[in-house]
């Protein structure tokens, strides 16, 4: 049996009025790609947002790589080893795509004032260890001959691509893809999940929001279903699709599964 | 060769620096010294690029680090203390002469310090905020500054510090506040003061430059394009955003320390408010995080409107206009003039970032 | 206790004036981003066109408050007229620039204003003449005059109609709607020009009448006399919360309450170390305090960072 990556029991999160999530769980084993689907407004995002950092939960625990971790501070999260990318794709715009990943290094290097002014042995063969391996992660999610050009003048697939070779680049023990197959035509998603599957091949965990039923079904070992913050449905990609509460769920009552 | 041609082009501008004082000169001892306060500009807006340009930190009370670095030098190198204190002046009866080599960095220090703690509360305010909190912090000091004079006279008010020391070396015996000879050659105090200033805007370019192709200059980058997006990379703002305050306060302090040495004299009137403006509008007007483009606009914000006062003076505006346009209402007005339209004209500045990495055709399938 | 209802009473008539102008600053902010810097000057033009309004008229044999209330109408015009044309000018075709372009022109605007107003009206302070009657009513222990009545009365009226204006007209909806999303109010049919110079212009004739009233309370007009009042009526708006009418509101008058009962008794609260002198800066000790411990300042919405 695997190791757990990531345990997460009884998030929950309340905004005024509205009980974003209740009692979320979810656990995930190395190597695994593990989808989070649901209807829109399901809760979806505000659960990546509450793992990652970016909320603080009301309630719930959350182990990574077994020891606990406080989802309270963003960069913590980070460093602790939870990558994501955003469904809006943020990337750094004025930057070059390689300035992006090089980012994307600076949580596992060190140089600091003293070696960047002195430009000190130990401050060049590190920023020549940055420059190098972003290049590699360029060249791994294929946007490499974009490498000097300016983040913003990507075309939208390459910029996802380029998000996701930055979240690589911070060496993570999970990657967290939220809905990286928005807003792609059909080609783009092809070429976006021979990436994804790369990733998965080459042994690393992922969590993955998608609506595109055909990435979730290609790429995922299970699947947890959300709707209206509640988990509704946990399984293999097969069982979940013929599962009545999540048909009810994204098609309302009265349907039933093919 | 054409690593020739920028070899070429360094070494003719290097000439032109040393030898544009002795020129300057044939002119006058009075546009020296404004080259000199130039420089002294280039290195405020160099320091305030940093928090600005880099980091995307609008601060627009910077001229504070300016003032803390100007009287931390004022109060250790003048009579005022001992002549406000006498206890101090007991300990010290042959007045304060805080070497320079001590106050610099303790300037540098301070102003640095007080970077960060002015830094410190503005931490989660959203832009605009962040640049009235700093705005706020700026004629904070300035007014205790200004008061300071009572019930105990720390400051002097607006009286201001007189009489502070020049800066000497005494190992060689050299003193910058007075004329003396270099090389065989009669040189100005104030030609003595510009190799010293241009000295410090050299190293500072460089500091800069190293600052910007380094780690720690991405990740203020990245702080300044997506915070929240930098944050989820691993990268702790808040210790980055205090660093770029602090470095920034730095530039600001030991052009402090110089400013006062240079001028003998400070009063709370040079760290207005409108000084702050003028370091962010040379900034912004030369081209944000582009050094070049940074010390053309301050050296045109500083500079030109000398020349141009000097131009209406050689013109006898006053008596044309009948009394109503004299000197320092042209500078004024051309100040303005230009904030205006060269914002309208070129918005990103007079010399921005050049656009490396042009738009990418479109994806093969 | 004479000192408290004369200061709080002091402090209301400040904080109106600071209401008037914080209005102004929150309604462009809440509509294009902009801290316009040049909104203090606005206030300046108006007291110095009202005053010399009344120079002209100072010998037509008009009653007092009738020669007030034309050079009102003279400094409305005159402020709308102008920031109509700035706004057109200087700060539309900076819409789509990086976002410190319109900044720093606006800053230049304040300086030009400043120096135009030094070069036509000359440096000097001039006395604002008392065309109302001053004698002064008793109030508890405290005074208040006619002029000072006035404008606490005007002010009301004023924001009452403000309120009317942005709740109940179709300009007010359309400015509510371009504020929240400019670009779908587009497609809605609303032109956001249109709207945005209203904005403009609707502040302008705020920040005019305040300079008129700051100019009968305080006595004297002069080119930098827009500078302070209009930094302070700023900051009031944002500790309000920048973008909300009401906090404008509250914060303008809070602030003059502040600086009123502050100057009041900083003295004695001190034991004599800090002197009334420390007035000025009130305002961005008070900014300061309350952004620590309210980032969105007193009425603002927190605006979540949605991923």
């Amino acid at each position: 049996m695997a190791d757990v990556v990531l345990n997460v029991t009884g998030a929950s999160k309340r905004f005024g009025g509205v009980q974003a999530l209740s009692d979320v769980g979810i656990t995930i084993r190395q190597g695994e790609v593990v989808g989070l689907i649901g209807p829109n407004g399901a809760g979806k995002t505000t659960f990546f947002n509450v793992i990652t950092g970016l909320y603080t939960p009301d309630s719930g625990t959350f182990e990574l790589g077994g020891k606990p971790y406080k989802p309270s501070a963003v960069h913590e999260v980070a460093k602790a080893g939870i990558a994501r990318t955003f469904q809006n794709i943020r990337l750094f715009p004025e930057m070059t795509a390689l300035e992006n990943v090089m980012v994307g290094r600076h949580l596992r290097t060190h140089s600091g004032l003293f070696g960047a002014v002195f430009r000190t042995r130990g401050f060049n063969d590190e920023e020549r260890a940055i420059a190098d391996r972003a290049r590699e992660l360029l060249e791994y999610v294929g946007i490499a001959r974009y490498a000097e050009f300016k983040a913003r003048t990507l075309s939208y697939g390459d910029q996802r691509r380029l998000e996701i070779a930055r979240a690589l680049a911070t060496e993570p023990k999970l990657m967290a893809l939220d809905e990286p197959a928005a807003g792609m035509n059909a080609t783009e998603k092809v070429v976006l999940r021979e990436l994804i599957d790369r990733i998965r091949k080459d042994g690393r965990t992922i969590l993955l929001i998608e609506h595109d039923v055909k990435l979730v079904m290609g790429l995922c070992d299970r699947v947890t279903v959300l709707d209206y913050g509640k988990p509704i449905a946990e399984g293999s990609p097969y069982d979940v699709q013929r599962n009545e509460k999540v048909i009810e769920a994204y098609l309302g009552a009265g349907h039933k599964a093919h | 060769m054409k690593d020739n041609k920028k070899l070429i082009w360094f070494l003719a501008a290097a000439f032109l620096l040393l030898v544009l004082p002795s020129v300057a000169q044939y002119a006058g001892n009075f546009w020296v010294r404004i080259i000199d306060f130039a420089l002294l500009y280039v290195l405020l807006a160099l320091g305030l690029n940093i928090v600005v340009g880099y980091a995307g930190l609008l601060d627009l009370g910077y001229i504070a680090f300016y003032a803390v670095g100007a009287y931390t030098f004022g109060l250790l190198a003048s009579p005022h203390l001992t002549e406000a204190f006498p206890a101090i002046g007991a300990i010290f009866p042959n007045g304060l002469h805080t070497p320079i080599w001590v106050a610099i960095p303790l300037g540098a220090l301070l102003a640095g310090f007080a970077g960060a703690l002015l830094g410190a509360p503005t931490l989660k305010l959203r832009g605009d905020y962040l640049a009235i909190v700093t705005l706020g912090f700026g004629e904070i000091i300035r007014v205790f500054l200004n008061n300071l004079d009572a019930p105990v006279n720390i400051t002097n008010g607006p009286k201001g510090l007189l009489q502070i020391d020049s800066f000497k070396l005494p190992l060689v015996g050299f003193d910058f506040g007075r004329p003396g000879s270099l090389f065989g050659l009669e040189v100005s105090s104030v030609t003595k003061y510009y190799f010293l200033f241009l000295a410090v805007v050299v190293v500072s370019v460089l500091i800069c430059y190293r600052l910007e192709r380094s780690r720690i200059g991405r990740a203020w980058m990245a702080i300044r394009e997506d915070e929240v997006a930098a944050k989820a990379m691993g990268i702790n703002t808040r210790n980055l955003k205090l660093l770029a305050f602090g470095m920034g306060a730095t530039f600001g302090g030991v052009s402090g320390t110089l400013f006062a040495t240079f001028q003998n004299f400070i009063s709370p009137e040079s760290f207005a408010l409108n000084e702050s403006i003028m370091v962010v509008a040379m900034v912004v007007l030369g081209g944000i995080g582009h050094i070049p483009g940074v010390i053309l606009g301050a050296l045109l914000l500083a500079a030109l409107p000398e020349v141009l006062r000097w131009v209406s003076g050689e013109l006898d505006l006053q008596s044309i206009t009948g009394g109503r346009l004299d000197a320092a209402i042209l500078r004024q007005l051309l100040i303005a003039v230009a904030m205006i339209a060269i914002m309208l004209a070129r918005p990103r500045g007079l010399w921005p970032q050049p656009e490396h990495g042009k738009a990418a055709p479109t994806p093969a399938s | 206790m004479d000192i408290l209802l004369q200061q709080i009473i002091n402090g209301l008539v400040l904080g109106s004036v600071y209401a008037l102008v914080a209005l102004g600053y929150t309604m462009v902010y809440g509509i294009i981003n902009l801290i316009n810097f040049a909104h203090g000057e606005v206030l300046m033009v108006g007291a110095l066109t009202s005053w010399s309004v009344i120079q002209v008229l100072a010998d037509s044999g008009l009653p007092g408050w009738l020669k007030l209330l034309l050079s009102l109408v003279a400094a409305v015009v005159v402020c709308a007229a102008l920031n109509f044309t700035i706004e057109k000018v200087a700060y539309r075709p900076l819409r789509n620039a990086p976002r410190l372009a319109p900044l720093i022109t606006a800053m230049g605007m304040s300086l030009l204003l400043q120096t135009l107003a030094m070069i036509i009206w000359k440096p000097n302070y001039k006395p604002y003449p008392i065309l109302l009657p001053s004698e002064p009513f008793h109030i508890g222990g405290a005074v208040i005059n006619v002029t000072q009545i006035l404008i606490l009365v005007a002010t009301a009226v004023t924001l009452v109609g403000l309120m009317w204006l942005v709740n109940r007209t179709k300009l007010g909806r359309a400015m509510r709607a371009t504020a929240e999303n400019p670009r779908v109010a587009a497609l809605m049919g609303v032109k956001p020009d249109m709207v945005i110079s209203a904005t403009f212009v609707i502040g302008a004739a705020l920040a005019a009448l305040a300079g008129v009233m700051y100019a009968a309370n305080y006595g004297s007009v002069q080119h930098t006399m827009g500078f302070l009042p209009g930094l302070k009526a700023f900051t009031a708006a944002v500790f309000g919360g920048i973008g909300n009418l009401a906090g404008a509101v509250v914060g303008g008058v809070l602030l003059g309450l502040i600086e009123a009962l502050g100057a009041g008794y900083i003295g004695t609260l001190t034991g004599g170390v800090l002197g009334s002198n420390y007035q000025d800066i009130f305002a961005f000790i008070v900014l300061i305090l309350v952004l620590t411990a309210r980032p969105q300042g007193l009425l603002g919405e927190r605006v979540a960072d949605r991923a």
